[in-house]
């Protein structure tokens, strides 16, 4: 049994335009000590993906499937028991470290929370393990920062805390929600090598979201890729990265910036945007954009097509893009 | 890098926190004083001495009753604070209580309790006060209670407001992916952070308070005598107004001094507690 075992997971929200499915039919399944990327536009339903998992949905949210952690069921389960999961199994970290910190407390004590919540550590005792695992993230002068409050520390500071924070029950996962999207390019790699060290020694699972294909390439071991909140392929990096079957996937890898690139050569695009989700077309989410588009693709809703070992798209002209390569 | 001026040196370089803290101080100071020290005793009457223009033996004259009006004001001060204070607690703790429900809860809580609040908000201090003092008879405990209620609306709003902002930050958010429960949350993260907006509306609120607490008496339906009040002074001077105009005018320059001194303590609070503001000076 895998730890982590998502199916036809589907979140429903309404909207000022009516219905719209943030999340459509999204399946997947982690190991213990695996690692999983999520990669898409923004709107995408990557984050939505995220937050479903941890059952912090916004109000009004509808979620179905199935989410199991370890054979228990998560969807449905009462928020007194969600709050004995979240933090304590599986663990968050966020986009914006400035924002999620709390600006009155000092960072020791937003540390050592967590441990006294589901640790049940006292204070000292809490404060003291605070301090080490700061010191863990490599946080510099870990004893004193965790005096520090959050708007004395810099932005990768900020993000070691939470990172610290996230750690601190020794979580079964830990979903990384574009962890550097707000750092400095250069500490971007350290965050994320931290991170991968980290989630290495206690062996959990990762999941990482992010935007950026980079950092996925180099961070994780399987990736979904999400368009219109569907996954429209998913398989092992490697493979994807190397043989990418869904259209969407090779335009968004077409689309990279690449240094060989002449002066004054323009960066592929993918023309039209991401469709608003309260009008999905009923058929590929992806079929107004595609370049292959057949009038069957607007029929409906392509299946997943294996296109090697575990390694599948949701595309019915897989053949064509094939040859397009 | 210099370091920022503390607050205390920014207050007082504030010119409104400055003027509104000063005028603030000197009412806490007469009220005090009061307590243990007026001129003359502002229950003494002494009719022969009546509506004596102000003079060295009484500064600001006598009443109708011949009692010195400058003690009788002094202790005035007293019962405005009292008034203020309960009635300020009353509605600071209740409407708070009610209006973090409401941030916590979402839904149908918060549509109840702010349809209620809604509701109580309709009815002028004034109004419940006529009601309570018909069914309980005047008195200084009728205005507070009136005030009170009426208080607890303005409360509810303003923490509701600042308290689902800070719901929406993702610290919050980040809490609650911690595994906090909402009770916790609402405690530890949510009240801290909108304390200085509670703080300058409950600056606010006490000096509307002590107007309220001046009208009710000034109707007879607060403050009874001989209970020193500011508001009944004016009654009192009303029909002597142009035989004797400072009996109006002490009392009158009472309220609106320290009604004056709050609202400007208040916005120099809104000034000061603002983080962002902060920085900037």
């Amino acid at each position: 049994m895998a730890l982590l075992e998502v199916e036809n997971l589907t979140v429903r929200l309404r909207t000022a335009r009516g219905p719209a499915e943030a999340v459509r039919d999204v399946s997947f399944a982690l190991e213990r000590g695996g690692t999983l990327g999520l990669v898409g536009e923004s709107g995408s339903g990557k984050s939505m993906t995220a937050l479903a998992l941890i059952g912090l949905l916004p109000d009004g949210a509808e979620p179905s499937g199935k989410i199991r952690l370890a054979g228990q069921e998560l969807l449905g389960l009462a928020e007194s028991e969600l709050c004995q999961i979240r933090g304590n199994r599986i663990a968050m970290v966020f986009q914006e470290p400035v924002t999620a910190l709390n600006p009155l407390h000092s960072v020791g004590r937003q540390v050592a929370e967590p441990l006294i919540l589901h640790g049940g550590m006292d204070h000292a005792a809490a404060r003291a393990e605070a301090v080490r695992l700061l010191d863990r993230v490599r946080m510099p002068d870990a004893a004193q920062r965790a005096e520090a409050y959050p708007h004395q520390l810099s932005g990768g500071q900020r993000q070691r805390v939470t990172i610290a924070m996230a750690l601190a029950c020794k979580p079964d996962i830990l979903i990384a929600d574009e962890p550097t999207t707000a750092l400095d390019v250069t500490i971007q790699r350290r965050i994320l090598d931290l991170i991968a060290e980290l989630v290495a020694e206690d062996s959990m699972a990762l999941i990482l979201i992010s935007h950026d294909l980079g950092v996925i390439a180099e961070n994780v071991e399987r990736m979904l890729v999400m368009y219109g909140g569907s996954v429209v392929e998913g398989g092992p990096t490697e493979e994807v990265f190397g043989r990418p079957a869904h259209p969407y996937t090779r335009a968004l890898l077409a689309a990279r910036p690449a240094l060989h690139l002449a002066r004054g050569v323009r960066l592929k695009t993918i023309p039209g945007s991401v469709p608003e989700l309260a009008d999905l077309p009923p058929g590929c989410p992806f079929g107004d954009r595609c370049t292959l588009v057949i009038p069957a693709c607007a029929a409906a809703r392509p299946r997943e097509e294996r296109v090697g070992a575990d390694h599948y798209a949701r595309c019915i002209r897989l053949d064509a893009a094939a040859v397009a390569r | 890098m210099t370091h920022p001026p503390t607050l205390a040196a920014r207050a007082l370089r504030h010119p409104s926190f400055a003027i509104g803290g000063a005028l603030t101080l000197l009412l806490i100071l007469v009220a005090g004083v009061s307590l243990v020290w007026t001129p003359l005793s502002p229950y003494d009457i002494d009719v022969p001495g009546k509506l004596h223009p102000p003079s060295p033996g009484h500064w600001f004259g006598t009443d109708s009753l011949g009692r010195d009006v400058i003690s009788v004001a002094m202790a005035g001060a007293q019962n405005s604070i009292l008034v203020g204070v309960i009635a300020v607690g009353v509605g600071l703790s209740l409407g708070t209580a009610l209006g973090a429900v409401a941030a916590a809860r979402r839904g149908w809580t918060e549509e109840l309790i702010m349809r209620f609040t809604d509701f109580t908000f309709a009815f002028p201090a004034i109004l419940s006060a006529i009601m309570l003092s018909a069914a309980f008879g005047p008195g200084i405990v009728v205005s507070i209670v009136a005030i009170g209620i009426f208080n607890i609306p303005i409360f509810a709003r303003v923490t509701r407001a600042s308290a689902n902002a800070v719901w929406a930050r993702d610290f919050v958010t980040a809490a609650r992916a911690a595994g906090k429960g909402r009770l916790r949350i609402t405690l530890e993260h949510v009240l801290p952070n909108i304390l200085s907006a509670l703080t300058v509306q409950a600056t606010i609120q006490f000096a509307n308070a002590i107007l309220w607490e001046a009208a009710l008496s000034y109707l007879g339906l607060g403050t009874q005598p001989p209970q020193p009040s500011w508001g009944r002074m004016l009654n009192d001077a009303q029909t002597q107004i142009f035989q004797a105009p400072w009996l109006a005018l002490f009392p009158g320059a009472a309220i609106m001094l320290s009604v004056l001194g709050l609202n400007l303590m208040g916005d120099g609070l809104r000034d000061l507690l603002d983080p962002r503001l902060a920085r900037e000076r």
